[in-house]
């Protein structure tokens, strides 16, 4: 479904992601950890195409498309979503207004008729039952006045609405606490299927408590420094970054 | 010293002949004749008069206008600029005024007891002098239509009337030969009383015709007394309005005025002034423009706080697309008398024309001690963020920019307190960002 090679990035001219090799196969659970300031988000924002990143090198395939070519918007409408990890607030475009556009316009790229109102609004009752979302939140500004948590409930839900095919959620657990957690996971859960693949990047080893990771990769300074299983997060958790930071920076003495 | 005179401007001989003529013949020729001599000292404004600094009319002085009116509109014509100017699902009364002369109908029903509508020509025969005496200040073109008015409309709700349905006057502009037209209004709300009005003015030119109008309104809010005042813009290309309303606001009194201007005139120029006479008054200003092609759109408001415990809060908000122009220039002026005043006042602007050029200047004169005020101006583009946020859920770039145009307005749409006036702007705008504005 998604194969990055060698993927290099930067922002006002600093490096950021120094080659990046993964594969994601649909109905694989990817997560994505390490410290802060590794270039987790930044991954994530050069694979939805944010502008602000120059790809120096490398490409990204999804579903065999060059993905580095296509606008942020054309990545959407192909099946790619990325949940923020800070949801902006964007006051006077309703949430409900802002998803029929967005439904309106993934349809008509697939050459798919319309959805009728009815259809619309069944389709974001079931959803929004499936992540508890409130339902005076869907016909509010979007975001606007949201809590930390109902913003990122907010990206499950869009999440559920879209359907994409390849999903990242960007540290989508932080600012949640347990319950939340949770409902935010089951929603996960409910939503994977074996043609469908999720990229998690995570912080803390407790969201995967919740979604079983197929493989997880640890990203540090700006490339993946290890890959394991699931018990690689817990390997993490217990032991901290820091012994990977030695080892990363022993690896980067020795190919010198 | 006759600054008229001085200018070389083709209109000039005509107005003298106009005015000649009216001042022999009209009612109120005291008014018109201080009118005109006012008007005479300051001339048409040029960019060396404060106010019309960053607004140079010169190249629409330049073309002729006569200044009689046709007889009658074209009716086929009539009815498109009707329809373009319905409100769907209103629920209101409606007149319309052509060429700034009412034909004396209303539609939606009867009005209802305690509100008169007149023609300003048949109120101007009874006795008495029915404007109050004003010197017209720095206003070039309110002392050039107290000189030249000849009609418009007079409105008067007596005192503890409520009227709940709105009045939706649609005034229309139409000539097929260049021609300027000076509308005289005045709108007395009496004590306890309350009015909305909807304004409407839309324009049909043929070809290369043009229209200058330049209307004044003036209001008497009376004590205890609320008017809701709704300005909707929609001239067509070839339209130069001028358009001064003067607010008289009274003891305890409610004045909320909101002034949408949309694509369409060469010019618009907006003198909104509140005149806070008495104590413990209220007023709301808001105002959208939302400019296009060439055009150049100069807002510029005063709120004149004369007396103690009156609130004031301005919002204006401007959208600037591809080559147009735009002016707001917000004035709060506190009196020493005026203590406890609160007044703020703000104006954001998004410039989305790569050619389009906004001016803000707040201007604040505060010469009480124990006031509240503030002010802000900003002008931006689009927020980057807000824009891919759009974009990575698959909305297009075009369509993710009307989306944040039309949330940048709904602060001040939001505020017009008839939903199908919201929704019929809201329309209006959706209707004028087309995809191609966007770059
Ligand atoms: N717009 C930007 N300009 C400059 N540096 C940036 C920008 N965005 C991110 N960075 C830098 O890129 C690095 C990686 O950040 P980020 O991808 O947010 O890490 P993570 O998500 O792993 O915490 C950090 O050093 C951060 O300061
Ligand atoms: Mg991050």
């Amino acid at each position: 479904m998604l194969i990055i090679k060698n993927l290099h990035a930067e922002v006002e001219d600093k490096k950021i992601l120094k080659g990046i090799d993964l594969t994601v196969n649909a109905g694989e659970i990817h997560a994505i950890m390490g410290p802060n300031g590794s270039g987790k988000s930044s991954l994530a924002s050069v694979l939805a195409g944010r502008e602000s990143y120059q790809v120096t090198e490398g490409e990204v395939l999804f579903e065999g498309k060059n993905l580095l070519e296509m606008e942020p918007e054309t990545r959407a409408r192909e099946g790619l979503f990325l949940a923020f990890q800070y949801p902006i607030e964007i006051p006077g475009v309703s949430n409900i207004n802002f998803l029929k556009t967005a439904i309106g316009e993934i349809r008509t790229y697939k050459g798919l008729p319309p959805m009728d109102a009815k259809e619309f609004l069944r389709l974001t009752r079931e959803k929004q039952k499936l992540v508890e979302f409130d339902a005076q939140l869907v016909n509010r500004s979007l975001n606007e006045g949201f809590s930390g948590g109902e913003k990122k409930r907010n990206e499950i839900f869009q999440l559920a609405m879209l359907q994409p095919s390849l999903s990242i959620l960007d540290e989508t657990d932080s600012g949640l606490d347990i319950d939340a957690l949770r409902i935010v996971a089951q929603g996960v859960n409910k939503l994977r299927s074996d043609k469908n693949a999720f990229i998690i990047i995570t912080h803390y080893q407790r969201l995967l408590e919740y979604i079983i990771p197929d493989f997880v990769h640890v990203l540090y300074n700006g490339r993946i420094v290890k890959s394991g299983t699931k018990e690689l997060a817990l390997e993490l958790e217990e032991k901290g970054y820091d012994w990977l930071k030695e080892e990363s920076r022993e690896q980067e003495a020795t190919t010198i | 010293m006759n600054v008229l005179q001085e200018q070389t401007i083709p209109l000039y001989g005509r107005i003298v002949e106009k005015y000649s003529k009216l001042s022999t013949t009209a009612a109120s020729q005291q008014a018109r004749q201080s009118a005109f001599h006012r008007f005479q000292l300051l001339g048409f404004p040029t960019i060396k008069n404060e106010d019309w600094k960053y607004t140079n009319i010169t190249r629409f002085l330049k073309d002729e206008y006569a200044l009689e009116a046709p007889s009658a509109g074209a009716p086929a014509e009539l009815s498109e600029l009707l329809a373009k100017a319905a409100i769907p699902d209103l629920d209101c009364y409606g007149i319309v005024l052509v060429n700034g002369v009412w034909d004396g109908k209303i539609e939606g029903g009867e009005l209802p007891k305690g509100i008169e509508l007149h023609r300003v020509s048949d109120a101007l025969s009874q006795p008495g002098d029915l404007f109050t005496n004003d010197n017209w200040g720095n206003l070039h073109f309110a002392a050039l239509n107290a000189a030249l008015y000849t009609d418009g409309l007079f409105i008067r709700v007596a005192a503890n009337i409520v009227i709940e349905k709105p009045l939706h006057i649609v005034h229309v502009y139409t000539s097929d030969y260049n021609l300027m037209v000076q509308p005289r209004h005045l709108w007395i709300v009496d004590r306890n009383a309350q009015l909305s009005v909807i304004e409407s003015t839309v324009s049909g030119l043929s070809g290369e015709v043009k229209i200058w109008v330049n209307n004044l309104t003036e209001i008497i809010v009376h004590n205890d007394a609320k008017l809701d005042h709704v300005n909707l813009q929609t001239a067509a290309t070839g339209t130069r309005l001028v358009q001064q309303t003067i607010v008289h606001q009274k003891k305890q009194s409610l004045y909320n005025s909101y002034t949408f201007t949309l694509p369409g005139a060469d010019l618009v120029r907006n003198d909104l002034q509140a005149r806070l006479e008495e104590d413990h008054t209220e007023t709301h200003l808001y105002g959208l423009y939302l400019t296009a092609g060439d055009q150049l759109v100069d807002n510029h408001t005063l709120v004149d706080h004369q007396k103690p415990h009156c609130f004031s809060n301005e919002l204006y908000k401007g959208v600037l697309l591809e080559r147009s122009t735009g002016v707001f220039n917000g004035k709060v002026y506190v009196h020493k008398d005026a203590q406890k005043t609160n007044a703020f006042q703000q104006n954001n602007n998004l410039v989305i024309g790569k050619k389009a050029t906004i001016d803000s200047k707040p201007e604040l004169e505060i010469f009480a001690d124990d006031v509240k005020c503030s002010h802000g101006s900003t002008v931006g583009q689009f927020s980057e963020d807000a824009l891919f946020y759009l974009r990575a859920r698959g909305i297009g770039e075009a369509t993710a920019k009307a989306l944040l145009i039309n949330a940048f307005a709904f602060d001040v749409t939001e505020k017009i307190k008839f939903p199908a006036v919201e929704t019929y702007i809201n329309q209006q705008i959706s209707h004028h960002i087309p995809v191609n504005h966007a770059g």
